[in-house]
């Protein structure tokens, strides 16, 4: 039978899939076909050429990109009908030879095994895949405590950030006293730029179930919560799905597959607020109460949700674990580099030729990432830097693109590997700017229970507001300096420890580009408006007036169907004229 | 304006759902964010009334239900336009000029430093990451995305809305005149 599979992930969705899912829907039924099934699937990964349709007959397997209805409709006829596949709009074939093959060349994939391949809603679809076989193998032929040696013994660490040995976090939940224990699933992704998660939780929310289960009858615990982002329905709606189904097949609830283990899982939706992503935020929400984190020891896994031992785990790190236990952890191990096993997923975005999900063994270089696989810098732009684990991270330069991804490596640098956001820059991005952004962001969802990290952040975002307006001194780059360092050292959480890298590591790596800030009064990037003058460029410029009549101080002169003017002594450096220009024509210098 | 009015009246079965969604979760601990949820489900924000009744049932101080509200993004203590305009600030749209976006929603809605329109139709809302990057710059109007955004684009895509609002607004006014009539 053939299938015609469409991505119906968030990015998928906001690319307009619903109506080429439509359309497809209505060639089928007009043809009155029976021979042709139509599915969805979850995020495949190639975020930069959604919609992605992939159409599977006797002659193999095609996925298109950037599938539009009427090319649906194409498709539908050509291919499917009279079976020939259309070349020009072809990303894959059988999923490793055509034009996008790079992409997926250097790719190893585990965490996102299933994801794009099944259906998502289907529990039929993901036990084809021997899902549900290494909770069965578990139960059947494994100690908790054989389970936790393999899963300190694969090599894995949390994904979440903090890159902890997850094996380690299981036996000291394990050896903590008392009858009630629970694990956490920590699906609250609020870097900005990341969608690891998402995707995961969106294209196979099975295997996290799975996880959850290996992970509750290691430490003993008989509940599970999944912490979720609220603003991610998708998942969220799939999520219930999956715990229905596998609730109707026994997986999950009361005597699971007839052990005599019970273990229930529950969705709690998050209520926007990044510092919950830190655990003991997380556990204070998920209790109802404002999240703000607390000093730890004790730490969850001691004493965590309603004073119970607790195991908190990110979704990535709970995906890998089923294909671990089937797999064997030496196979695992044997990926990556010494401290830092296994593969790692990045949310690639930026000034990249393809932006999307890869999942990458430990180990590669980060040229490898942005060049190889992501096809190097967009419109011929040059390669800045990779700002790596979003506000709690830092900007690694182009000069440093060698360095591997290995926990340790990118600790030396001066970023972290986080969750997984990777923003590619080009030299149109101001460093500054970036780095205002960043912190910016993380000042807005500061706590407010540490002093330094409430004010701290607050006086250096106030410090680089100066820079960009071209108003610092050269004494304010010692003061961001000495402020972060600070408020590093005196913050309680996670949050407050890791705000001021993005400022420190531009400061590093980039200190001309600050110096150029302060001392001459420019931007070298010709990002920030108060450093740059506004001009006119006279090849896009046909004198439609516009700009002339909305500029607020009459800066801009010029007659019907001439070139304008912009007199640089009159302007106020306001930017309406680029919002205005319906030809491009403004640009910054 | 009679017609924008009218959200700031407590929604018909507000107090039902919040009792239902009282019982369901049983007086389990941990119920006042899913409460808070149902409430602005329910009322697209969070009443005085909700507030007040949900303080009630569960016997939490009426300060701390505050606190628990104002500390989530996600709540609101004011109703939202008809048109919710989300702007995504995540990085990748950043780095590809969210910002300008912002200033262009702002001056085609004559928004003017509030986050609502004076007729209630738009609400401009940042937010941190809508999840599409490779769409960037992005918005979102409702359940609706748009993505690859130039200032030309979006200006055109704001006056579509601008459009929808206003035919809006009249037929409220024109139901509004129809009742007062008869």
């Amino acid at each position: 039978m053939d299938t015609i599979t469409i991505g119906t992930g968030t990015c998928g969705v906001s690319a307009g899939a619903e109506a080429v899912l439509e359309a497809f829907q209505r060639l089928i039924s007009d043809n009155q076909n029976n021979t042709i099934l139509l599915a969805e699937t979850g995020c495949m990964g190639m975020c930069y050429k959604e919609v992605l349709v992939e159409v599977k007959n006797s002659q193999g397997e095609f996925l298109y990109g950037d599938v539009t209805p009427d090319k649906a409709a194409q498709i539908f006829q050509e291919h499917l009908l009279e079976g020939h596949p259309l070349d020009e709009w072809l990303v894959l074939q059988n999923h490793q030879e055509g034009n996008e093959r790079d992409f997926i060349l250097k790719q190893h994939r585990i965490v996102l095994r299933n994801c794009g391949l099944i259906d998502p809603m289907s529990i039929d679809d993901y036990l084809s895949k021997d899902g549900y076989k290494a909770i069965t193998k578990a139960l059947m032929e494994i100690s908790p405590e054989e389970l936790i040696q393999s899963v300190i013994d694969s090599g894995l660490r949390g994904r979440g950030g903090a890159g902890f040995l997850t094996g380690i976090k299981w036996r000291f939940a394990r050896q903590s006293p008392g009858k009630i224990k629970y694990v956490i699933c920590n699906a609250d992704e609020g870097d900005p730029g990341a969608f690891m998660d998402r995707s995961v939780l969106e294209g196979d929310p099975h295997s996290v179930l799975e996880g959850m289960l290996l992970c509750g009858y290691a430490i003993g615990a008989s509940t599970g919560y999944i912490y979720c982002r609220a603003e991610y329905p998708r998942a969220i709606i799939r999520l219930e799905n999956a715990i229905k189904q596998a609730e109707e097949r026994r997986l999950i609830g009361e005597n699971v597959l007839g052990s005599g283990w019970d273990f229930k899982i529950k969705i709690k939706e998050g209520a926007g607020a990044f510092v919950c992503g830190e655990e003991t935020a997380l556990i204070a929400s998920i209790e109802g109460h404002r999240g703000t984190p607390r000093i730890r020891p004790p730490y969850p896994a001691a004493a965590g949700l309603w004073g119970k031992p607790t195991n908190i785990n990110n979704v990535e790190t709970l995906a890998n674990l089923p294909w671990i236990v089937q797999e064997g952890p030496q196979k695992y191990a044997e990926l990556g580099t010494e401290h830092s096993k296994g593969t790692k997923v990045f949310a690639m975005a930026g000034k990249i030729k393809r932006s999307g999900l890869v999942e990458v063994p430990m180990g590669i270089s980060i040229n490898e990432i942005v060049f190889d696989i992501c096809g190097g810098i967009k419109d011929g732009k040059k390669f800045k830097a990779v700002q790596m684990g979003g506000p709690s991270g830092g900007c690694i330069p182009a000069s440093l693109g060698e360095t591997l991804i290995d926990y340790q490596q990118i600790n030396k640098t001066g970023a972290i590997m986080g969750s997984g956001g990777m923003i590619v820059v080009d030299d149109s991005t101001c460093m500054v700017e970036l780095a205002r952004f960043f912190l910016e962001f993380t000042q807005n969802e500061s706590c407010g229970k540490c002093t330094s990290c409430r004010i701290g952040t607050l006086r250096m975002l106030e410090i680089l507001d100066r820079i960009i307006e071209g108003k610092g001194e050269q004494c304010d780059l010692d003061q961001l300096e000495e402020l972060g360092h600070q408020i590093k050292n005196t913050s309680q959480c996670g949050l407050g420890q890791t705000a001021p890298n993005p400022v420190l590591t531009t400061l590093n790596y980039f200190r001309e580009e600050y110096e150029a800030h302060v001392q001459d009064k420019c931007c070298p990037a010709h990002s920030c408006s108060a450093l740059v003058n506004f001009m006119i460029n006279s090849e896009n410029c046909t004198g439609c007036m516009i700009c002339t009549k909305d500029c607020p101080v009459g800066a801009i002169s010029g007659e019907k169907k001439q070139v304008h003017f912009i007199d640089q002594e009159k302007c106020i450096k306001c930017g309406k004229c680029i919002t205005t220009c319906n030809f491009n024509a403004v640009y910054k210098d | 304006m009679g017609a924008t009015l009218e959200h700031h009246e407590p929604k018909r079965g507000i107090i039902s759902n919040l009792k239902t969604a009282f019982w369901q979760f049983n007086n389990t601990p941990g119920q006042l964010i899913p409460l808070l949820q149902r409430a602005q489900e329910t009322e697209g924000y969070i009443s005085e009334m909700a507030m007040k009744y949900i303080s009630g049932i569960t016997e939490i101080p009426e300060s701390t239900v505050y606190g628990v509200i104002t500390f989530y993004r996600q709540f609101r203590l004011r109703p939202q336009g008809e048109f919710v305009v989300r702007l995504c600030d995540g990085t990748a749209c950043h780095v590809n000029d969210s910002r300008l976006l912002k200033e262009i929603i702002e001056d085609e809605l004559n928004l003017e430093g509030s986050d609502t329109t004076a007729d209630g139709l738009f609400t401009l809302e940042l937010v941190a990451c809508l999840g599409c990057c490779s769409l960037a710059p992005v918005i979102m109007v409702n359940d609706q995305t748009y993505g690859r955004l130039t200032p030309q684009t979006l200006r055109k895509t704001l006056k579509k809305y601008r459009r929808l609002g206003r035919e809006l607004i009249k037929e409220r006014e024109e139901k509004c005149n129809l009742e007062i009539g008869a």
